[in-house]
């Protein structure tokens, strides 16, 4: 048993050693940054009586400032662990409450974007008009940096009456339904004309085709799709959330981090978001694992 | 019965007739392989992909490597052309090793696919070696211009090779393999891709070249007519493990064409190469 | 040629029975007076001309010509002292009626056979359809101005805040998304040849480029913010780590994408590391370093706009946008939005035609549809 794991570790091919070789090189770069970034402040602080103050204690007060230009990990993680675990999860000073706000309009937005996305391009498949008339708009749409007025929707809507959880998942949807467009128009174009054909033997219907050939076909492509998706729909939840209008959310914790100078406060949520990204595209992920399974995939 | 190293099940003499060498002196040995092997270490148990392989190639020959697929035989050409290494046993090229032997260019490889680069036309491929040998410009078109007449290419320089058919592109890959004068050829089932009719015009294209050049030439197929109608000397291998079961002589003409595939001597030819696979067990499984 | 209409003859008809019954119905209030068609006769008979053109016409130019016409009607009627709203039932069922030919004219045109007027002509007809709409519910709903702007209303904006314009894209395109742009790609193209020399860097970065892909890196802003100040330096630390992840993981794709064969051409030909990484290795990774590119132009955008709202001296397209947001004149807002769009769209242009001046071998540019 410890031979396999040993093996699976320092094997040639395998990338448990290298992945935690850069990420270690990735921590120490950190700490040294971290002297390197707080150095200035720390000495004038600690020569304020007179003498000047010992290297070693200086390095050890940028790894413990207030207010510090760049946090040491250890810091982050401090902070980290008193706003999730200390505290109770319904008070608005924990950052999983916050972490659940965006996360909630994260995953309505991408439901809706989903949904939009799979009816744009099935009537895009379908109906050659559609195809030639709307699919250069969803090309162009997206060199339109619509990121960047996110907040001031979000003030509209705000202006007649709909806040909260809506407005964001609106924004989410835009920016979700045209990776899932795209890949579910390449997917359901992905069979083989040879099956087409087959099809048409049997004289079935379009609908019959769609059901049983294209969409089973597409799935693969749904899913890569959808793993890009639901990171943007992150992005545009977080974003969504930067005008003061917003009471909670990731978002608003980074915007009142960066107006009162917390910049440990911002690391933290900063590290949330990481996490709350990494656990929505890993679960999108085992959900693929699990239906391709059932499909018949050997993976 | 004479030994040169071969491995023969029955005693034939050598062919009286030898065709005329343009380079290098007729007779001498070119590939010298002893005991070759070459066990690959996988998953469940190691694969012997060689196994004592003993063969001796010499100057201006055809040689034909026929087998099913794992026997070994484009394997065996790796090995010489230092693309793979062997685990036992050695192969000596022009009395060099493969390394030092494809460092001093001594031969050119055609595989079974054109791989030519897309985005580069015909002249630009066809230079491409003389471009890291570093001649100049002027030497390189020149010389890809002669051994694209060679393959019968002329007019094509600035064609890109999607614009090309599948045996125009072979055709390119042969004149970039001969552009820079190896003295050896190694062809790894070079027409396998091709359609019947194309692969025949092939055939005979490849015959005229080497009767042209004098080029000592290995060649992988898995078509008994092609190694018959080709070779000087036909291989016969089997797998698990891969091994040579029997080195045939051939006993046709210097002087071939398409209509000597059905002369009596052809046809005993490919019975005998037939046998030999059988032998080999290579129509079981 | 009426074959091919045929399968359109419902659309056209209900088209035009839309626009027929607009005649009898109201187009508005005036000072309580219900208004009609016959009281803008030049409008009436602009619109008769061009439903016959649409009706009877036997090529696609005609009847687009027509449909032009019909439009053209419209435009005239809502003007400011009209009410409308849903009282205007005339006017919206002529909408209706124009719009569904329209969809037939698009429709024609997408039947034609494949030629170069085509693929730009029925997006074109799509776009210009949105837009009219868009005037049209506008101003005959009279939705407030705070809400959504015209696109007159916006075009105004673009001509009288020109100057302001300028210098908000200096500021925040030719600074910024250039330099972000070009650092980013350059750090993240040399990480990846580092990473191709060095397999062991390779197999350690490539999971955490995947990792990152999940991550909000935009969340970096507020702290570029504060380590860069204000001006667009900040900015383009902010792209910078938007887009070295896309342009790592891209190139590595692209690194590894020469196939055995090939490989092994080089290799029987003695040549070293440089000369196979120029040959062969680079032009076989360009379409993937293209893609790279493609995408981190939308990227570069985005972060620099994004990242000004954290901070930014009196300039930028992003300070534009949350100042003007926040004084509720939304024309400027959106006037900012419409330069950002061509801008961000222009780039992605000029790429793509970079990439098929590059990449014009890749099958994908042979292949015709």
């Amino acid at each position: 048993m410890t031979t396999d794991v040993m093996g699976a570790v320092f094997s040639p091919r395998g990338r448990t050693l290298p992945v935690v070789t850069v990420v270690a090189a990735i921590l120490v770069l950190w700490y040294l940054l971290a002297i390197a970034l707080n150095w200035s402040q720390v000495e004038a602080k600690l020569s304020a009586g007179g003498t000047p103050p010992a290297v070693s204690d200086v390095v050890a007060g940028t790894w413990a400032m207030d207010r510090p230009v760049l946090p040491a990990p250890h810091q982050v993680i401090a902070e980290f662990w008193k706003t999730t675990v200390e505290v109770s999860p319904s008070s608005k000073r924990s950052l999983v409450y916050h972490a659940w706000i965006t996360a909630s309009a994260t995953m309505l937005g991408f439901a809706f974007g989903v949904i939009l996305g799979m009816l744009l391009a099935a009537g895009i498949v379908h109906v050659r008009t559609l195809d030639r008339s709307l699919m250069p708009w969803i090309i162009a749409s997206q060199t339109v940096p619509i990121l960047a007025i996110a907040p001031m929707i979000i003030v509209i809507l705000g202006s007649i009456g709909m806040v909260g959880l809506v407005p964001k998942a609106i924004i989410s949807m835009y920016l979700c339904f045209f990776p899932v467009t795209i890949g579910m128009v390449k997917g359901l174009r992905s069979p083989d004309p040879l099956q087409i054909d087959l099809m048409r033997t049997y004289s079935a219907t379009a609908w019959q085709v769609f059901w049983k050939l294209r969409m089973p076909a597409s799935v693969p492509f749904l899913f890569a799709s959808m793993k890009v998706a639901i990171a943007i729909s992150l992005v545009g939840t977080i974003v969504g959330e930067l005008p003061t209008g917003a009471s909670g959310g990731i978002g608003a914790r980074l915007l009142t981090g960066s107006y009162y100078g917390q910049t440990i406060q911002i690391w933290s949520a900063l590290l949330m978001a990481a996490i709350l990204g990494s656990v929505l595209v890993y679960a999108m992920g085992g959900i693929e694992r699990l239906t391709l399974r059932r499909m018949g995939s050997r993976a | 019965m004479p030994s040169d190293g071969g491995t023969r099940l029955l005693g034939v003499p050598a062919p009286a007739a030898r065709h005329e060498v343009g380079t290098g002196v007729a007779g001498d040995v070119v590939i010298d392989i002893r005991n070759l092997s070459l066990t690959f270490e996988t998953a469940d148990t190691p694969v012997q992909a060689l196994s004592d392989i003993n063969l001796e190639v010499r100057a201006g020959e055809f040689v034909s490597l026929i087998g099913p697929s794992g026997c070994g035989k484009t394997t065996l050409m790796r090995i010489v052309a230092d693309l793979e290494q062997p685990t036992g046993g050695q192969a000596l090229v022009n009395g060099m090793t493969p390394a030092e032997a494809r460092l001093k260019r001594a031969y050119g490889y055609v595989f079974q696919a054109p791989a030519l680069y897309p985005w580069r036309n015909v002249l630009g491929n066809v230079t491409l070696p003389h471009e890291i040998f570093g001649l100049s410009k002027a030497e390189r078109e020149e010389k890809a211009k002669r051994y694209l007449d060679l393959v019968g290419l002329t007019g094509f320089e600035r064609k890109f090779p999607w614009q090309l058919s599948g045996g125009m592109q072979q055709r390119v890959s042969i004149a970039r393999a001969l552009s820079f004068d190896p003295q050896i050829l190694l062809m790894d089932e070079p027409f396998g891709a091709l359609d019947e009719i194309t692969r025949d015009r092939m055939n005979e294209e490849l015959l005229s070249i080497w009767h042209k050049t004098g080029k000592t030439v290995i060649f992988v197929t898995h078509s008994i007519d092609e190694a018959v109608l080709l070779s000087t000397r036909i291989v016969v291998m089997s797998a698990r493990p891969g091994r040579i079961v029997e080195v045939i002589d051939s006993t046709l003409p210097p002087e071939r064409s398409l209509e000597t595939r059905e002369s009596p001597a052809a046809v005993a030819l490919a019975h005998r190469v037939r046998e030999g696979l059988k032998a080999g067990h290579s129509y079981d499984d | 040629m009426k074959g091919r209409f045929a399968a359109f003859l419902p659309l056209g008809f209900i088209a035009s029975m839309c626009i027929i019954f607009s005649f009898w119905l109201p187009l508005g209030v005036y000072d309580d007076d219900v208004v009609f068609w016959k009281q803008f006769p030049a409008a009436f008979i602009t619109m008769l001309v061009g439903l016959l053109g649409l009706a009877v016409a036997p090529y696609p130019i005609v009847r687009l010509v027509a449909l032009l016409i019909a439009a053209a009607a419209l435009i005239p009627l809502p003007t400011a002292e009209l009410q409308m709203g849903l009282s205007a039932s005339g006017f919206w069922l002529a909408l209706i009626g124009v719009a569904l030919f329209a969809w037939t004219v698009m429709a024609d045109f997408a039947a034609m056979r494949r030629n170069r007027w085509r693929d730009i002509l029925i997006p074109l007809l799509f776009g210009l359809l949105l837009v009219y709409l868009w005037q049209a519910i506008v101003v005959g709903f009279a939705v407030p101005a705070v809400l959504l702007p015209t696109p007159t209303a916006i075009a105004a904006a673009i001509g009288n805040g020109a100057a302001t314009l300028a210098d908000d894209f200096r500021q925040t395109f030719l600074k910024a998304v250039l330099a972000g742009f070009f650092l980013g790609n350059l750090i993240g193209f040399a990480t990846a040849l580092l990473a191709d020399r060095i397999p062991f860097v390779q197999r350690g970065l490539l999971p955490l480029g995947n990792f990152a892909s999940a991550v909000p890196i935009i969340g970096i802003a507020p702290i570029m913010v504060m380590w860069f100040g204000f001006g667009w330096e900040s900015k383009t630390a902010v792209i910078v780590f938007m887009i070295f992840f896309p342009m790592l993981v891209n190139a590595l794709a692209g690194l590894n994408a020469a196939d055995r064969i090939s490989l092994d051409l080089m290799r029987s030909y003695g040549a070293s590391y440089g000369q196979t990484l120029l040959k062969l290795r680079l032009p076989m990774a360009l379409p993937f370093l293209f893609n790279a590119l493609k995408i981190n132009s939308t990227l570069a955008l985005i972060g620099a706009i994004v990242a000004e709202f954290f901070g930014s001296p009196t300039a930028g397209m992003g300070f534009r946008i949350s100042v003007e947001a926040a004084r509720m004149s939304l024309d400027m807002v959106w006037a900012t939005i419409a330069v950002a769009a061509v801008a961000g769209s222009a780039f992605y242009g000029i790429l793509a035609l970079l990439e098929r001046a590059f990449t014009f071998w890749h099958p994908s540019y042979r292949a015709q549809n």
